[in-house]
């Protein structure tokens, strides 16, 4: 039987489906039985999604390079031709 | 992710321009694709300082391989790498902080161990929280803080998305270990998170 820290230990390995069928089943069975492991599944999933989120090119400062950067790529070049 | 929409196309006349070493094909280059990567540089490196001198490395490092670029990877593909590469360098050669802040990370134990116990079930609640400027900010400064062992890890997996196999091979890294760093770092991201999100009320306006 899974205990709610071996869940925690192996649920990536579960949701990248990694788990032998036993050890999945047995897994499965554990979240029916318990909310709170429920609930840390869903919140580690939605971490994921936060991070992409948070991360994304929209949300930061986008597009350009300042202009003093492209300068001095160029002229490193130059400078290293 | 979040390639940069250019055409095969524009990228094949913009290499052969390169590979002539016409002048503005540099310059063409940098403009076209220095946005994009100077945001990959900075979610890997500390500082915008750090994040444009690893910019400036990755663009005179693919100024040189330029001849040896085959085109079996497109060019944003294989830009990318290199500035991840040139960002991992100089990561390398200034480690900030020492490793064993992660320690107070989470212990991996799960639900029934949450410090936060009873769990609140945020899930939903973070699709909306995800709107305010303010809790991409937060989200961005909770992985800045971790170590940059798991820091790299999380972010070239699920950021840049990165597969197991090259994440390990860009870090110089066991497969497995990026699976445990992975899993830990996102582990100690949802019970930071968790502390912030379970007072979000999706009803309060911003
Ligand atoms: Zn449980």
């Amino acid at each position: 039987m899974t205990t709610c820290g071996e869940l925690a230990r192996f649920l990536m390995a579960y949701l990248d489906r990694e788990l032998p069928e036993e050890q999945r089943a047995s897994f499965e069975q554990h979240l029916k039985a318990c909310p709170p492991c429920v609930i840390y599944l869903k919140t580690y999933e939605a971490t994921i999604r936060l991070c992409k989120k948070s991360c994304a090119e929209d949300a930061r400062l986008p597009g350009a390079v300042p202009e003093a950067l492209v300068q001095a790529i160029l002229k490193a070049r130059r400078a290293t031709k | 992710m979040n390639p940069l929409p250019s055409s095969p196309a524009e990228d094949q006349s913009l290499i052969a321009a390169l590979k002539a070493g016409e002048e503005h094909a540099y310059e063409q280059l940098v403009r076209r694709f220095g946005g994009w990567l100077l945001g990959v540089a900075r979610r890997l490196v500390h500082g915008e300082q750090e994040a444009q001198d690893a910019l400036q490395d990755a663009f005179l490092s693919a100024f040189k391989a330029i001849d040896r670029f085959q085109g079996d990877a497109s060019l944003a593909t294989w830009l990318h790498r290199i500035t991840v590469n040139a960002a991992l360098m100089r990561l390398r050669h200034r480690r900030r902080r020492p490793e064993t802040l992660f320690e107070d990370l989470s212990s991996g134990d799960g639900a029934r161990q949450d410090p936060n116990y009873p769990p609140v079930n945020w899930s939903e609640s973070a699709e909306v929280a995800a709107e305010r400027a303010e809790t991409r900010e937060f989200v961005r400064a909770m992985i800045d803080e971790l170590p940059d062992t798991y820091r790299t890890v999380l972010v070239l997996r699920d950021i840049e998305e990165y597969d197991t196999a090259e994440t390990a091979k860009e870090l110089g890294i066991t497969p497995n270990a990026v699976k445990i760093r992975l899993h830990r770092a996102r582990q100690a991201l949802r019970d930071r998170i968790d502390r912030r999100l379970r007072a979000f009320d999706p009803e309060a306006r911003p």
